[in-house]
């Protein structure tokens, strides 16, 4: 057990608190702060796991700085497309089609089942 | 009641996937790796004509995966930029009117220019690089933005494109230049390779800069209290 190798299991936990909120929050911004702390968690694997093999590797490191340039550029255009959703809808989160239609027939049945 | 139900089923459902992901951690780092990556690395470091290894890896060995991700960052400020409402560019709601801020930003924005010229020169021998460097100018140019100085190259127009595209094309033409010239795609002539790279890392800084710089001003603010479209 290294220092390391303890870097490798945080970012696990990180992942499984960034699935945690990713599921079951629903506003957009914070769904976005959690998708965004389990890219962290993979980062910290990468570069926790390479490490505790053989020292610090460059390799790895050099992807997850390209990784997170890229994950950069991506949550910027993820939040200007949230304010623009915002913007037209005005609402902050996404329509739960699924329960939307449910609860829709579900009313229906109630409205027809006096008239039976 | 169900909502409680719904977040202990979900969190009982990320606790197995830790755990899985734990143990899967725990069995990998117990096995020995075939290949020895930094000792490879360290001799063949000096072909790379750079003395960091992550910068001789981000731009020599491996820079490939460094021209595609320029090219993920200009498709992302392109697509950011389109779907913002240019009005938003000389909103004066966004101006705050700190005079902290307007104090500190004389000391500050020439010091962040300072820095990201040094992370962009030290990049060829210790940390620092291009990325770094273009994080810091932009960081400078959100500071200058919220300031309220005009930035009139933001605006949609000839400046914005070459800022956004320069990069890219640069690496691009190196690219292409050293495969009809004998070589590989993105095999630098050994000669020419320190020139090219810092040519490279300058020409990234600035279009790393001004894509995150776009993002950030691209954001449509102005309007957001109300939701029905076509006011401006």
């Amino acid at each position: 057990m290294t220092p390391s190798l303890l870097y490798a299991l945080a970012g696990a936990a990180l992942c499984g608190i960034g699935l945690f909120g990713f599921i079951l929050i629903s506003h957009l911004l914070r769904k976005l702060l959690a998708f965004n702390l389990m890219g962290s968690g993979v980062f910290l694997v990468l570069v926790g796991l390479a490490q505790h093999r053989s020292g610090p590797d460059p390799v790895p490191q050099a992807l997850v700085l390209t990784g997170i340039v890229v994950a950069i550029a991506a949550t910027a255009l993820a939040v200007v497309l949230i304010r623009r959703y915002y913007h037209l809808a005005g609402k902050t989160a996404l329509d739960d089609a699924a329960r939307e239609t449910l609860r829709d027939q579900g009313s229906r049945q109630v409205r027809e089942e006096p008239g039976e | 009641m169900s909502r409680i139900l719904r977040s202990l089923s979900v969190a009982s459902v990320c606790l197995v996937f830790v755990a899985g992901l734990a143990f899967v951690i725990w069995e990998i780092s117990a096995v020995a790796t075939p290949v020895d990556l930094p000792a490879r690395l360290a001799e063949n470091l000096e072909r790379s004509s750079v003395e960091n290894p992550v910068t001789a890896v981000l731009l020599n060995f491996r820079s490939y995966d460094t021209l595609l991700e320029i090219g993920v960052l200009v498709i992302a400020g392109i697509a950011g930029i389109s779907v913002a409402r240019t009005s938003s560019l000389e909103d004066p709601e966004l101006r705050t009117s700190d005079e902290l801020l307007y104090a500190l930003q004389r000391w500050l924005i020439p010091l962040m220019l300072l820095l990201a010229g040094y992370l962009l020169w030290a990049g060829s021998d210790r940390p620092g690089g291009a990325f770094q460097a273009g994080a810091v100018l932009a960081a400078s140019g959100v500071l200058m933005r919220l300031g309220g100085i005009p930035m009139d190259f933001l605006r949609p127009g000839l400046m914005l494109r070459l800022g956004l595209s320069l990069g890219f094309a640069v690496f691009l033409l190196v690219a292409v230049a050293s495969a009809l010239h004998g070589g590989e795609f993105l095999a630098y002539p050994p000669e020419m390779a320190k020139t090219l790279i810092v040519v490279i890392e300058t020409v990234l800084t600035l279009s790393i800069a001004m894509v995150l710089l776009a993002l950030f001003v691209s954001a449509p603010v102005n309007n957001a209290e109300e939701p029905e479209e076509g006011g401006s």
